[in-house]
């Protein structure tokens, strides 16, 4: 027979009130409140919160070890070193399509580095601004070859797969109205199981952004089984989020986009940071913090560039380091100076 | 449940002492008490709703069902009734919810008959079998569901494509785009075929009603069978072939990358069907296994002795018992089932969770979104309650 | 009844000789009697062993004999080249780690790795009956205040972790056992006021039990995590996991409530009348007289209830908390992986079953104990 003891109601009562004790700090009531200041909240509390993807390859993803990587991580990491100087003070929150805006919104995350779509309802009507755009991308299709389809336009009758929730389902709806095409949608919202849908079978055509469907291809034992098809159908800047009304936290990121660039366009590398410094150029010495104050005018330290490309190196770096990998090629993500859309205004 | 008789003496009330303002009193008490509670949870309630407004109000996002009659832009695979990305999302959340439906009605009735089936067979005396029902209900209960729909998803994957479909007979084809059967082409003649079965079917009812009503007046039996048969099928058949006989089958076949025409069954659908009532048919197998062995073996001896057919043993003396201790846990699996089947989200089946999400994604507004699932749930949810307590009521025993 | 006479007679001479009667006893006996008593059981019993030899000599091809079990660097080509015939078990070699510990350091696995040794302890502990008493409870408090310290670390030398990189199975453990034992005082504070004479408090616990059971878990995981954060004042912000416990504490008080009621219910009236005749206060009478005894008889469907939150926990995935289910999925995200979810998702649920079953059972034996006295 058990023995609950006469005194059993205060035993539970003490111990409903010690696990409640037993969670301490769970609940971070400190947050930078929607409009205060992020930078300095950042500061004060010495780490940078980066709502990421939950898992994307090339983007966001943790590895077997648990330690995040991709393109989206490394410019948390780059942000990171720009405010601290050392690019792993950052904890990663990973935020579904549904909860990223709230997540930005109420203050647990300072920023929102997760191929987020800018567009004007956003930018207006959630309460964040979008800081740069760190890769322009543009939605398409994939088909297997063996299928013999060369352009979506022959695309009548199929079924596709496509993520809800985001700017890509009504892109889908939008072109198959305007070109009168009749499909079945197949509508799943975790990219492992659409992805793997799509290779069953599933569906004859997937569509999602360029770079995912070339990340998607690419993972593909056999690669040239799949085809992507020519015709982009819409515009998918992916930019960097940060709370609205908050100026100077958006410089920094933004800023520190711009560092990835001018670092690309000077040929400064992780590797040659250091000599570099004694480049005779002076937008060089400006932005490696020889000449001029720039990083003080940012609130930072004059040596933040230095910091922000020994950690990540410049952007092609980034670049190589996680997409080239996964198949997808610089196309409008080039610099300007190479044909692309990537233009850093100057460091003056 | 045990049925105590009540000494009448208990129901007599102690006579009622005036109210005094003390804190002796236990009235007063209770007052206090009720107050202070019902205050402390409305402050709550009220703080939480005051900061939501001035949330809502900060980070300008929308309030308001405005948004119901804008255009949802969002395709849907599965519609029991027209629709196309033009419509509003008032229809489309209305799409959502035929799907839940239709998943949970079909999920019900097959969980019922295949978990019947399963507990018998953990009932029989073949070892083998009533060790194999034995090893699926313990399985097929402690995984997680959701982990049972990933996994049947991806078997129904594993199909081959539409071109290569496995083709067993005429007109039926199984590929991983689902299953294609024919399907005559409905028109109205079938319509009011139908509407007469229903009114048969009704009439036919209340005939049997009175037939055994009036047996047990004078002892006669009245066969219900011709009355059924003539409003059941001849009737219905009459008025199909008045309005012409029409009958033309659909037959499904490949054009173009698709199977066109015929019955669809999608292999999302089917999926979360298969996990579902498989999961389900677990629990009601042993409902089903509890409530058999809950009638004592004295009963069925006792029928026997009176001369009863083994049929009529089981219908009129087994099953009223065996009911009884099945139907309220039964009503439970029901509503998980219906509950459960806002999994479809996880598997890409578009029911009422899905679109609401995708709604709710789309026009920002959270708290108007989950209020609609909620709210569709706790409606389908006291439906099934109000509609099995009535069936409780009508089989349970009836006591002097 | 009997056909043999034993009385000799002439005519009986006559009768042909019969077959020995059949053996009820020994091994053959048993075949005779649980498998081959008839046709149709006969019928049965060939058709489904034929079914169970050819599934399990299937099975043991794919996932012993033509199986992969390791690969050097991610070389998965050893894999691909099996093409379904064979398992890739090396998935779950690579991965195993993450899929336990998620995004958890890697050099600190071992604290997630004690933690759930320690959850494990902590349910053989509450399993036993001669551990049935007040301390129990304060053993609770002790072990989950140290599974906090050292998850979080920042004490001792451990260095801190935030709960974002928390994961894999001792999430799924956390959710669980920490739901259950926040949702259970809830509970039996509910399922009393459910059966209160005061008719506001009655009718509170009424709408918060119907509510919660009405509607699904997802929806009160997607008010976790859409609309909390729009419940609370400026500036204050809870963490996802926290909120998602929350959602998990309120569902699971609603249903243990009942749970509690049904103890509650089965008391008879005399231990009510007999305490309220010895004058105790209504908290004397509860305390002291009626939860220790109900609290006994709801131990078993306790147990059940709490199977059922294990497995519910896994609906995290959707709002993309790492949890046991989505560590396995994420872990076959990387390029290298992908299509390899069967084995993953096996992985998976033998976990999930391992828990699941010893529960189970123990619930059915206790179940069966406590209810020995009542048959006789």
């Amino acid at each position: 027979m058990p023995q609950f003891g006469p005194s059993f109601m205060r035993t539970m009562g003490a111990a409903a009130l010690g696990l409640a004790l037993a969670l301490p700090g769970v609940a971070r009531a400190q947050a930078p409140a929607a409009n205060a200041n992020t930078f300095d909240a950042v500061r004060a509390r010495g780490q940078l919160v980066c709502g990421v993807n939950t898992g994307l390859a090339g983007f966001a993803q943790p590895d077997s070890q648990g330690v995040w990587r991709g393109f989206d991580v490394d410019y948390c990491r780059a942000v990171s070193a720009a405010i601290f100087g050392d690019p792993n003070k950052v904890r990663y929150v990973p935020t579904t399509a549904q909860v990223r805006f709230t997540a930005l919104q109420s203050g647990e995350v300072d920023v929102l580095s997760r191929n987020t779509t800018w567009t004007l309802s956003r930018d207006t009507a959630l309460g964040l601004d979008f800081a740069a755009t760190n890769f322009f991308d543009g939605q398409g299709f994939m088909v297997k070859s063996a299928l013999g389809v060369k352009s979506a336009k022959e695309l009548e009758g199929a079924t596709i797969c496509v993520q809800p929730g985001t700017t890509t389902e009504q892109n889908l709806s939008d072109w198959a109205r305007a070109n009168r095409i009749r499909f079945t949608p197949v509508v799943i919202e975790r990219l492992e199981e659409i992805v793997s849908a799509f290779v069953a079978g599933r569906c004859d055509a997937y569509t999602t952004d360029v770079s995912g469907l070339a990340a998607t291809r690419s993972a593909q034992p056999k690669p040239d089984d799949y085809l992507i098809l020519p015709e982009v159908i819409s515009k998918e800047p992916l930019a960097i989020g940060v709370r609205q009304g908050d100026a100077r936290f958006a410089d920094v990121v933004r800023w520190t986009h711009f560092l990835l660039l001018s670092a690309e366009e000077f040929g400064i590398t992780q590797a040659n940071v250091d000599q570099m410094a004694n480049d005779p150029r002076p937008e060089v010495q400006r932005i490696l913090g020889k000449n001029g104050e720039l990083g003080k005018m940012l609130g930072l330290d004059n040596l933040w560039a230095v910091n922000v490309i020994k950690a990540v190196g410049n952007y092609s770096e980034v670049f190589d380091r996680s997409l080239k990998p996964i198949g997808i090629q610089r196309g409008p993500n080039a610099l300007w100076t190479g044909g692309g859309l990537q233009y850093s205004p100057p460091f003056r | 449940m045990s049925q105590t008789t009540i000494d009448p003496r208990s129901l007599r009330t102690p006579p009622r002492r005036p109210l005094r303002l003390s804190w002796s009193d236990e009235r007063v008490r209770a007052i206090v008490w009720q107050i202070l509670v019902v205050g402390i949870i409305g402050a709550i309630v009220w703080w939480l709703w005051s900061n939501t407004v001035h949330n809502l109000e900060v980070r300008r996002i929308a309030t308001g069902f405005g948004f119901l009659s804008r255009e949802a832009g969002l395709p849907i695979a599965e519609n029991l009734i027209p629709y196309s990305p033009t419509d509003t999302y008032f229809r489309a959340l209305l799409i959502g919810l035929l799907n839940t439906l239709k998943v949970a009605v079909v999920g019900i009735v097959l969980a019922t008959i295949f978990g019947t089936l399963i507990g018998i067979a953990r009932l029989s005396k073949n070892w083998l079998l009533s060790k194999i029902a034995g090893v699926y209900i313990e399985v097929i209960r402690d995984l997680p569901l959701l982990l049972q729909l990933l996994f049947w998803y991806a078997i129904l994957q594993g199909l081959p494509g539409p071109r290569q479909a496995l083709h067993p007979v005429d007109g039926v084809f199984l590929s991983n785009r689902g299953l294609k059967l024919p399907w005559i082409e409905w028109q109205d003649a079938h319509s009011y075929a139908l509407l007469a079965f229903a009114l048969g079917a009704l009439f036919t009812w209340f005939y049997r009603r009175d037939a055994i009503a009036k047996r047990i007046i004078d002892g006669r039996p009245r066969p219900v069978w011709p009355m059924a048969l003539g409003c059941m099928l001849v009737l219905p058949v009459a008025i199909w072939a008045a309005a012409g006989a029409p009958w033309t089958v659909d037959w499904p076949e490949l054009r173009g990358f698709n199977f066109r025409g015929g019955l669809n069954m999608s292999p999302e659908y089917f999926a979360l069907l298969l996990g579902l009532t498989t999961y389900t048919a677990g629990f009601i197998a042993e409902i089903v296994r509890a409530g058999i062995l809950a009638v004592p073996h004295g009963q069925w001896e006792a029928a026997q002795a009176l001369g009863l057919r083994p049929g009529q043993v089981l219908k009129q003396v087994v099953l009223p018992q065996a009911l009884r201790v099945i139907i309220p846990p039964m009503t439970s699996q029901y509503l998980n089932i219906t509950k459960n089947s806002s999994l479809a989200v996880a598997i890409g089946y578009q029911d009422i969770v899905s679109i609401a999400n995708t709604t709710l994604n789309q026009t920002g507004q959270a708290i108007e979104g989950i209020a609609i699932i909620m709210l569709v749930y706790l409606s389908i949810s006291l439906s099934i309650s109000l509609f099995m307590n009535w069936y409780n009521a009508r089989i349970a025993l009836v006591e002097r | 009844m009997s056909d043999i006479t034993l009385n000799a007679s002439a005519k009986v001479a006559e009768a042909v000789p019969r077959s020995a009667p059949i053996s009820q006893v020994g091994f053959v006996g048993w075949l005779r009697t649980n498998l081959f008593s008839g046709w149709l059981s006969t019928a049965v019993t060939l058709a489904l062993g034929y079914l169970i030899i050819r599934w399990a000599i299937g099975f043991v091809d794919w996932a012993i004999i033509n199986a992969v079990w390791s690969v050097p660097n991610n070389q998965t080509q050893a894999c691909r080249d099996l093409r379904g015939t064979g398992a890739c078990w090396a998935v779950v070699t690579e991965k195993h780690r993450f899929i336990l510990f998620g995004t958890y350091p890697y050099e600190e696995h071992w604290r997630p790795a004690l933690c759930i040794a320690l959850f494990v302890g902590l349910y053989i502990v509450s399993a036993m009956r001669r551990f049935w008493r007040k301390e129990l409870a304060l053993i609770w408090v002790g072990v989950l205040t140290l599974i906090g310290v050292l998850m979080w670390g920042g004490v001792l030398g451990m260095p801190y972790v935030p709960q974002e990189r928390w994961g894999g199975l001792v999430i799924t453990l956390i959710l669980a056992t920490f739901g259950l034992a926040l949702a259970f005082p809830l509970a039996v504070l509910v399922a009393l006021g459910r059966r209160s004479k005061l008719p506001a408090i009655k009718a509170l616990c009424v709408i918060y039990v119907e509510l919660i059971r009405g509607v699904p878990l997802i929806s009160l995981l997607f008010m976790a995590s859409v609309m909390f954060p729009l419940f609370l004042p400026e500036g204050m912000n809870i963490d996802k996991l926290l909120r998602a416990q929350i959602a998990i504490i309120l569902f699971a008080g609603a249903y243990l409530a009942e749970v509690v009621r049904g103890g509650l219910q089965s008391l008879s009236r005399g231990q009510y009348e007999a305490a309220d005749a010895l004058g105790l206060s209504y908290w004397q009478k509860t305390g002291f007289i009626i939860l220790p005894q109900a609290l006994r008889l709801v131990i078993p469907p306790l147990v059940n209830t709490f199977i059922g939150f294990f497995k519910d926990t896994s609906l995290v995935l959707i709002i993309g908390i790492f949890d046991l289910l989505t560590a396995g999925k994420t872990a076959i995200i990387e390029p290298a992986w992908q299509g390899f979810g069967i084995e993953v998702y096996l992985t998976v649920g033998a976990i999930y079953f391992i828990f699941c079953f010893a529960m189970s059972k123990y619930s059915q034996s206790l179940e069966a104990e406590l209810n020995r006295h009542r048959r006789h």
